[in-house]
């Protein structure tokens, strides 16, 4: 077998050899929003699994101007980015965007994100919501979904695991009266890419939310990351919805799929099918998919 | 404020500094144990799997014909998962 050689352009937002594990959904939306956002871009890094697996020491998987500084102030530093660029005029046709796992966003970087909102910076916010922090080994965040086994919410017999629902970010986002906010797959990369596109296009803060399937964290085979995060969107726990200037724009219509479809391929919802007290969260949950799928009029 | 380099070459006050794109030397093509065998007389050039390769080592030859490059493929076998027209198997590699 002879392998074929490729030349890659580094021109490219995002290239090959990065750190990332087989399957990685994260890897996977980054190469999608980077080929939309094009190589005129300057993108401000959390920490987090992105910046750990694209730039291990010494090398760069990005095409791109990138810098990483602190977990929390990824949106502090794009925002001193877009300044700068205002004031020596280079501002035009120069996207910059800053990256954050959901820890970073949700939890740690959470105050820099909204003044980046109130200020009405020129910036695209992308947020890659793996709903844990899975880069230091699966430890609950705020995006972290209700009953979800962590290392940090572990179920067992005390404990049915995490027990608040997810934080929801992108109406808080949405509450700023942003100009552009939305929440996308990446399972779903036609969606996602169209998103990524208008949000570009867009002047002002703009805030996208694209969840990103995990293989080592949720426990399930690399192989199936596209399944499983399709399985989510369609059972309604994760509605993909857009918002402008702070109201409900679009929604995507799903086909309702029981929450029992998403829950059973994945290792941290596991212990909810062996007992009863299981079976009674599974139906919390479909309570939950239910109060978002009758809040954004997913069916019909 | 601006550090001066060796030969007058200005460089970054702070921090590490590495060329873009660099992470094309790491090769991971080893990681993997299956590897993606393309039949393209099903393949109907929807670009599905060029799409969504977490590696983007997927390249598209010309009309319904792709090929993974080897050299960067983990073997995660998500193309082959998601192919709409069944036209990736995944095959064990041999080296």
């Amino acid at each position: 077998m002879s392998a074929p050689k490729f030349a890659y352009e580094t021109t490219r937002g995002f290239l090959p050899g990065h750190r990332a594990c087989a399957g990685c959904g994260q890897a996977a939306a980054v190469r999608v929003i980077m080929e939309v956002v094009g190589p005129k871009a300057v993108a401000a890094n959390a920490t987090g699994c992105l910046e750990v697996f694209s730039t291990p020491h010494p090398e760069s998987a990005w095409g791109i101007p990138w810098i990483h500084s602190l977990f929390e102030n990824q949106a502090a530093v794009a925002s001193g980015i877009e300044a700068a660029l205002k004031k020596q005029g280079k501002l035009d046709g120069v996207k910059v965007l800053a990256f954050g796992g959901d820890g970073a966003t949700l939890d740690i970087g959470f105050g820099a994100l909204s003044g980046m909102f109130e200020r009405g910076h020129d910036v695209l916010y992308v947020c890659m919501d793996n709903e844990a922090y899975m880069n230091t080994g699966v430890q609950r965040s705020g995006s972290t979904p209700f009953a979800a086994s962590t290392t940090t919410s572990p179920a067992g017999r005390m404990s049915f695991g995490e027990d608040r629902p997810k934080k929801d970010l992108p109406a808080i986002a949405a509450a700023h009266g942003i100009p552009y906010v939305a929440t996308a797959s990446m399972s779903l990369f036609a969606d996602l890419r169209r998103k990524v596109k208008k949000a570009v296009g867009t002047r002002g803060p703009k805030y996208v939310q694209v969840h990103v399937p995990c293989p080592p964290g949720w426990g399930y085979d690399e192989k199936l990351s596209m399944e499983v995060g399709r399985l989510a969107v369609e059972c309604g726990l994760y509605p993909l919805v857009e918002w402008e200037n702070g109201k409900v724009t679009r929604v995507r219509k799903i086909k309702k799929v029981p929450v029992e479809e998403y829950l059973k391929g994945q290792r941290r919802f596991r212990h909810l099918f062996r007992t009863e007290e299981g079976k009674a969260q599974i139906a919390r949950i479909q309570e939950l998919a239910d109060e978002s799928i009758e809040r954004y009029g997913l069916v019909g | 404020m601006t550090a001066t380099g060796k030969k007058g070459r200005r460089k970054p006050p702070l921090g590490i500094v590495t060329r873009p794109g660099s992470s094309l030397r790491n090769k991971t093509g080893p990681w993997g144990i299956l590897r993606p065998v393309f039949d393209w007389e099903k393949c109907t050039g929807c670009n599905t799997c060029e799409s969504i390769c977490p590696e983007g080592c997927i390249r598209h030859l010309e009309k319904k014909q792709y090929e993974a490059d080897m050299e960067y493929c983990k073997g995660c076998g998500m193309c082959a998962e998601t192919c709409p027209a069944d036209a990736i198997t995944m095959e064990e590699e041999h080296r």
